[in-house]
This record gives C-alpha cells, structure tokens and sequence, in this order.
C-alpha cells in the first residue's frame, strides 16, 4: 500500500509539522522527537540525541535535523523528501504573505500577532531543550554537561559550538576513566 | 504576478541578481554556525548591503510570526523581493545547499567511527551539551524579552503542556496561540 512507503510517510509527516511550525527548528524539537521516536520506529532515544547533536554541529539553519531525520530514513531520496516537506508549505504561505504585507501591515492585529507569539515560543523552546535532554542524558554526568552547556548559553555569547565541543571532551574524559 | 510598478532595487540602489542571491545565501548558510540569525543580518546589512537595518528587522519580523523557520521564511520573502518565486528558489538553494553536504560529510564521518569508544563517549557528552544549548537560548531570549506577567504565565502553560505532559504539538498550538493573541488584544486595550 502506499502507506507504507517511508518517503510518502516522511514527506506527510514534515510537511504537516511545516504548517504549524510556529518558532521554527529549535521550538518543535518535542514533536520531531515525538514523530520519529514515539510515532515511528525511525529513531532510537539514543539515535535522536546523537543526530540532535550532529545537526547542531553542522553549520546552516536548525531544521536540518529533520533532513536527518529522512536520511536516516531512507537515504539520500529520504534526506530530499523530508527536506522539501519541511521547507515548502510554509514558504508558500511566507511567499504569499510576504507580497500581501504591504496591504496589511497597518493593519491592528499585525503588531498584537507579533508581541503574542515570542511567549509560546519561548515555552515550545525551553520544553525542547528539556525532551531533548531526556533523550539524551542517562546519568548524573550526563546532567551535569546539559547544565553546564545551559549556562555557557544563558549567561556568555560564546558560539554554541564551544558549549558542544566541551561537552563531548568530558565525554570523551569520562568514557577513558570507564565512566560511560 | 507582475508588479512592474516598482522594480526593487538593493539599499545601495543596483539591482539584485540570481547568482548575487544565490552567492550571498550560501555565504550565510556555511559560515552560519548554531543558527544563521545573527551572520544573515550581518551579510544582508552590513556587508553585502541589500536591505537597509528597518526592512531587514521587517522581513525577519514576518518571518518570525509566520509557521516555518524565520530563516528560512526571511529568504523566501527576500528572494521573492527582488528575484520573484524563482528568486526565492534560488535563494533558499544558496541556503541549504553547504549546510547538507556538510551534515552528511559529518554524519558518514561518524558513522565510521561510531563504535570507537572514544567516539561513543564524546557523542554522549555532545548530545547532552546541544541539549543545554537548547535550554540556555530559550532561558537568554526569556531575559530579552523582559514578558508581561500574562504573557510569561503563557509561555510556562506552554513549557508545561509540552515539555512535561507531552501533549501532541499542533492540538497544543491552535489552542494556546489563539488565546494569547486574544490576551494580547485585550491587554493592549486596556
């Protein structure tokens, strides 16, 4: 059936996810989480956060860990279907708007649209980090490194990279004195 | 959709072309390191000078209240300023294009590695610090935007619904995102 074909699946999914992706990438990591992990038998707990923190690395927009997320898959075809799912419904609707603007950006509930949405986004970006971490840390080290990566973001302006290069070297420290 | 009626010209007043789009977006997408908000001002303002500081705060305004990444909303938006549809196509290719073989490069690297357990190890604690890097920008742009009490009890109602009991996103968003605007109606009027 076609139901059962993993690009047709990813491309749904994604593209679904895309119309309502209210804050982008890094606010809707709680339901990529829940559609690749929970929903579909896409990626283990362990094979989110790995890719979580590969897509985090890699330089370019947020949402590429939904590009892996459709490598992972179904190759390079996934990459593409998940890709273009993500990206295109809401860049029409963006594509649309943005030529509509001028007739409507006088308009009252323009800037009360504007000031309403940084608070639920701000929730859907903390409950991220929070899922994320749950997938990602099994033991008090593991809690340790996510708030020590949490105040080197919250309190310097430091480049993220560093926060994740230092994580993976007491990774890498721990796993040599058979901690991990 | 021709809208002859104003041909859009950069801040410095040339005209914007396919590869100059394309160029500058794939400079923004490979140098854009944990996000590409604060290169893509820099590139669109500073250095390469298409948009003036107001329009860009604009686009990237709308990109924001729109669904999608505002990132990404921006570049399609601006692609389609100056390039029409195709400009946007373009645009979002120069995004992309770096980002995706580098993601790859990284993740067949890894996969060859990965039952090193130097690698494991370092991908363990990694997975944990991009975590936190999700946390600490939520908990900095918390600081930033100084919320009204209102507008902060939405954001933990949000925070609890789906980073504690884990409620389906879209049922979650189209009840919360209606309200708050409502509460900001109403606050505003007051």
């Amino acid at each position: 059936m076609i139901d059962d074909s993993p690009l047709l699946k990813l491309a749904l999914t994604f593209g679904a996810l895309s119309l309502v992706s209210v804050g982008g990438a890094p606010a809707m990591m709680p339901e990529i989480h829940r559609l690749s992990v929970e929903v579909n038998p896409w990626l283990s707990n362990a094979g989110f956060a790995r890719d979580f923190a590969l897509s985090q690395t890699a330089p370019g927009p947020n949402f590429m860990m939904i590009s892996l997320v459709g490598w992972r898959v179904a190759g390079f075809a996934g990459l593409m279907a998940a890709t273009i799912a993500a990206i295109l419904p809401s860049s029409i609707i963006a594509l649309i708007v943005g030529r509509l603007y001028r007739r409507f950006s006088s308009q009252a509930w323009f800037p009360v649209v504007k000031d309403a949405l940084p608070p639920i986004v701000l929730g859907l970006i903390v409950a991220s980090g929070v899922v994320t971490a749950q997938a990602a840390v099994s033991d008090t080290l593991g809690f340790a490194i996510v708030l020590m990566s949490t105040t080197i973001v919250a309190l310097t302006r430091q480049n993220p990279l560093v926060a994740i290069g230092t994580g993976a070297m007491i990774g890498l420290v721990a796993g040599r004195l058979g901690y991990l | 959709m021709e809208q002859s009626v104003e041909s859009p010209k950069t801040a410095t007043g040339h005209q914007l072309g396919k590869l100059e789009l394309f160029m500058g977006f794939a400079e923004m997408g490979l140098c854009g390191f944990g996000g590409v908000a604060t290169i893509a001002r820099h590139v669109i303002v500073d250095k390469r000078r298409w948009m003036n500081e107001h329009d860009y705060a604009t686009l990237l305004g709308m990109g924001q209240i729109l669904p999608g990444g505002n990132i990404i909303n921006m570049t399609v938006m601006l692609g389609d300023r100056f390039q029409g549809p195709l400009g946007s196509i373009v645009a979002l290719c120069g995004l992309m294009i770096m980002p995706i073989i580098i993601l790859l490069g990284l993740t067949l690297v890894y996969d060859t590695y990965s039952s090193n357990p130097d690698v494991r190890a370092a991908t363990i604690g990694a997975g944990a610090a991009a975590a936190g890097l999700v946390i600490g920008m939520g908990l900095k742009m918390g600081r930033a935007l100084r919320l009204h009490p209102i507008h902060l009890g939405f954001a933990l109602v949000t925070f609890f619904a789906m980073g504690v009991l884990r409620l389906p996103f879209i049922a979650t968003i189209i009840v919360l995102a209606p309200l708050c605007i409502a509460a900001t109606f109403w606050m505003r009027r007051r």
